[in-house]
């Protein structure tokens, strides 16, 4: 049962929701686990979406079941693909009540200084009322500017141009199998086109979306960057993100016209029992910037390779990435940057923290193709472990066709250092904190990268993180 | 009332015991006193240093630390600090990403009870957990003063704690770090160790300046120079792991008139004649 001040929460959705379905409430919808085409079917006629979208999704579906599991990296064994709900009417996913949520997660939610509201739409029960406010004056100015920000399925309805000549370009379903998966199932995500030379100042903050939808098991998220153009685009929050749902598979496709700039600043602390395999993907222009920042705190799995394809001359990737891995999870992430035209420049940079038994690995492609003279790429991974019994791995892949090239890779692991401690101990810093400041100073120059209110809630998430890994 | 650490009989050994390094040390140190403790490279220096402030590598095997009459041997490093010790690092070591203002800011907290306070909200930002640590403003403008007083660069305050400092400027930052905390009793572990005439001035500057009544130090040296610059008013003579002589300053004259052969001659391995 949903209490008084849940369904206060959720009337704003209910009444007034203008990022949802055409008819939603006058379909029955009877949630199902497990996947075929049947179900694609039912999807379709639910989102009432065009023919070649729906072939789109068929086709997926048979790539998703022909493709055997990935085998190379986590083990993904625990994964029941007939036991998961692949759609879920928005409404009805809303209709969970906050007693539902467990006792760990809203603790931390106290202990992080979330407001209630968003709380609510944070462990899935509410719509985050209290930013609607924002949101709206923010989008009437990105209106102005002719910028689209919309939830993936208005993007399809509203920009279907657009969207058809963008979506899939990046990632093709036949990428890997969890990126058919997406294609086959997706719902929600981000829909953000950037007009020409437009400039936009201010984080587009997922977090400010009032829906809740945006933050679905398998988000596909599609943001197009026109000539000239720029934008910082930011998905998630610090705090746990609470799911029944045991595996999300996200699909983010980009496109950076020459000379534009794209930044893409991923935190996202999942609760223990989610397998978090997601592939995002940039092609960068001539003269064009990606750069992915990308934190991955909590999961029971998580697999990400954020990746850069430099297609244009002097076209420039960098990805910053940090893992923090607790016990029984495995952090499984890095990146992946592709020169394939010349003059290209790149940057990986990767921080993993191993805690309490938990695996954190870096894995990373650099690859320089035939063509791609001048290319210049710098990979650093560092790791960190916080005791004897945690574990760390690098795999760095390089491949490289070209001759004129400079490519750097440095690696190094160390663990928190006895000296360290004692110095801050002796200044009068617990043990605890003593080593949280360690910590945080390691990832310290990710973190400095991150909008204010992120950096403060970042290092926040790592005290919570450090709690109780000592002694 | 004042603070008095006293050392008593202590014993102590490195890592994994297998050789004692102090062998029973007697000391005792009030506030408002100046003691120099001189010993050849070797003698267990900074075993007795790192032992009073309780580095986890050294076990005190028997004898007693301590101050105020109450055993420290049982606290943990953050608890010693607490109760007012200090140790200036002989090499102290580089936190990289953390910036020399929030480490003090913390560390001040903690020693000066901040940190015992629950929290309050720092600002009117809704939703923001408080902190309890000393106000920002009030921090910052102790620490420009000092850190002004005591010769550090103000710039110093945002680069990362010890990071790509020379010699003299890590030595620098401990003599500011013990202005901030404030302790009753330091212990300073070769400060005047590598550095040149110039530093060695302004390190020795600093420590005139907070001697006083308020605070006790321990000046552990190897050599006799920087007592032209600090004037103590007991010297001990440390070796093969406790002190074989005490006296006044001009104890250190003698020692540097004649050496530490002397020493060695006087009082050598085989022979521990009680002083």
């Amino acid at each position: 049962m949903a209490t008084a001040s849940d369904r206060e929460a959720l009337s704003g959705v209910k009444d007034d929701y203008q990022y949802g379905f055409s008819k939603p409430e006058e379909y029955v919808f009877k949630a199902r686990k497990g996947l075929n085409h049947e179900v694609i079917d039912q999807m379709c006629d639910m989102k009432n979406e065009p023919d070649w979208m729906r072939e789109f999704r068929h086709r997926s579906l048979d790539i998703f079941l022909s493709k055997p599991m990935p085998t190379w990296g986590a083990d993904l064994s625990g994964i029941d693909f007939d036991d998961i709900y692949y759609y879920i009417k928005p409404t009805e996913k809303q209709g969970k009540s906050w007693d539902d949520i467990p006792a760990s997660i809203k603790d931390t939610f106290d202990r992080l200084g979330i407001p209630e509201a968003e709380r609510k739409f944070l462990a899935g029960v509410g719509a985050q009322y209290e930013s609607e406010v924002v949101y709206h004056s923010l989008q009437e100015q990105w209106t102005k500017l002719g910028v689209i920000f919309l939830d993936t399925d208005s993007g399809l309805r509203e920009h279907e141009d657009v969207f058809k000549e963008y979506f899939g370009s990046i990632i093709p379903p036949s990428d890997n199998k969890f990126a058919a998966l997406n294609s086959a199932v997706w719902s929600g995500g981000s829909f953000l086109y950037v007009p020409k030379g437009v400039q936009v100042d201010i984080p587009l903050q997922a977090y400010f979306r009032i829906n809740a939808q945006n933050m679905g098991q398998f988000e596909r998220t599609l943001i197009i960057v026109e000539e000239g153009a720029s934008v910082h685009y930011v998905e998630g929050c610090t705090a746990p993100i609470y799911a029944s749902d045991s595996l999300h598979s996200a699909v983010v496709e980009i496109i950076i016209k020459d000379g534009g700039r794209c930044r893409y600043t991923t935190i996202q602390n999942w609760s223990n029992n989610v397998y978090n395999l997601v592939t995002k993907r940039a092609r960068a222009d001539k003269g064009a910037t990606m750069e992915w920042v990308d934190a991955n705190l909590g999961s029971k799995v998580t697999m990400k390779y954020p990746a850069v394809y430099m297609m244009g001359p002097k076209a420039h990737g960098e990805i910053l990435s940090i893992a923090f891995a607790g016990r029984g999870q495995t952090l499984d992430a890095g990146g992946k940057v592709v020169h394939g035209a010349p003059n290209t420049s790149s940057k990986i940079i990767s921080k993993s923290i191993s805690k309490n038994g938990g695996r954190a690995s870096y894995r990373g492609l650099l690859k320089v193709a035939k063509g791609a003279t001048g290319s210049k790429s710098t990979v650093v991974c560092d790791a960190l472990l916080l005791d004897d019994h945690s574990r760390s791995d690098t795999y760095p892949y390089i491949e490289i066709d070209e001759q004129d090239v400079q490519v750097g890779h440095e690696a190094s692991v160390s663990k928190v250092n006895e000296e360290q401690l004692f110095y801050l101990m002796s200044r009068g810093l617990g043990e605890e904190e003593a080593a949280t400041m360690i910590v945080s100073g390691f990832i310290e120059p990710m973190v400095k990268e991150l909008p204010m209110e992120y950096a403060v809630e970042m290092n926040r998430l790592i005290q919570l993180q450090m709690e109780g890994s000592i002694g | 009332m004042t603070s008095e650490l006293v050392i008593k009989d202590l014993h102590a050994t490195v890592d994994d015991g297998a050789k004692a390094v102090l062998k029973g040390v007697n000391l005792t140190i009030r506030q408002g006193e100046v003691h120099a403790l001189m010993g050849p490279n070797g003698s267990g220096k900074s075993t007795l240093s790192n032992a009073i402030m309780g580095h986890p590598h050294y076990q005190v095997t028997s004898g007693d630390i301590l101050l105020d009459g109450e055993s420290i041997l049982e606290m943990e490093p953050n608890e010693r600090a607490r109760l007012g010790l200090f140790l200036a690092f002989q090499y102290p070591v580089a936190v990289p990403g953390v910036s020399m203002a929030n480490f003090l800011r913390t560390a001040v907290s903690n020693v000066r009870g901040y940190t015992d306070q629950p929290m309050v909200s720092d600002n009117n930002r809704p939703g923001m957990v408080g902190s309890n640590l000393m106000p920002m403003r009030e921090f910052r403008n102790e620490l420009l003063s000092k850190m002004d007083e005591f010769h550090v660069d103000r710039s110093f305050a945002k680069r990362y704690l010890n990071e790509g400092f020379s010699g003299g400027e890590k030595k620098r930052v401990e003599i500011l770090q013990m202005a901030m905390l404030q302790p009753k009793i330091a212990i300073m572990d070769e400060t005047d160790s590598g550095l040149d005439i110039d530093a060695l001035r302004v390190v020795s500057d600093g420590v005139n300046k907070l001697a006083g009544p308020g605070l006790g130090i321990l000046l552990i040296t190897h050599y006799q120079r920087i007592l032209n610059y600090v004037q103590p008013d007991f010297v001990h003579v440390f070796f093969d792991g406790r002190i074989v002589i005490s006296g006044g300053a001009e104890l250190a004259h003698e020692l540097e008139a004649k050496g530490y052969q002397w020493v060695k001659d006087e009082f050598g391995e085989a022979e521990l004649v009680k002083a």
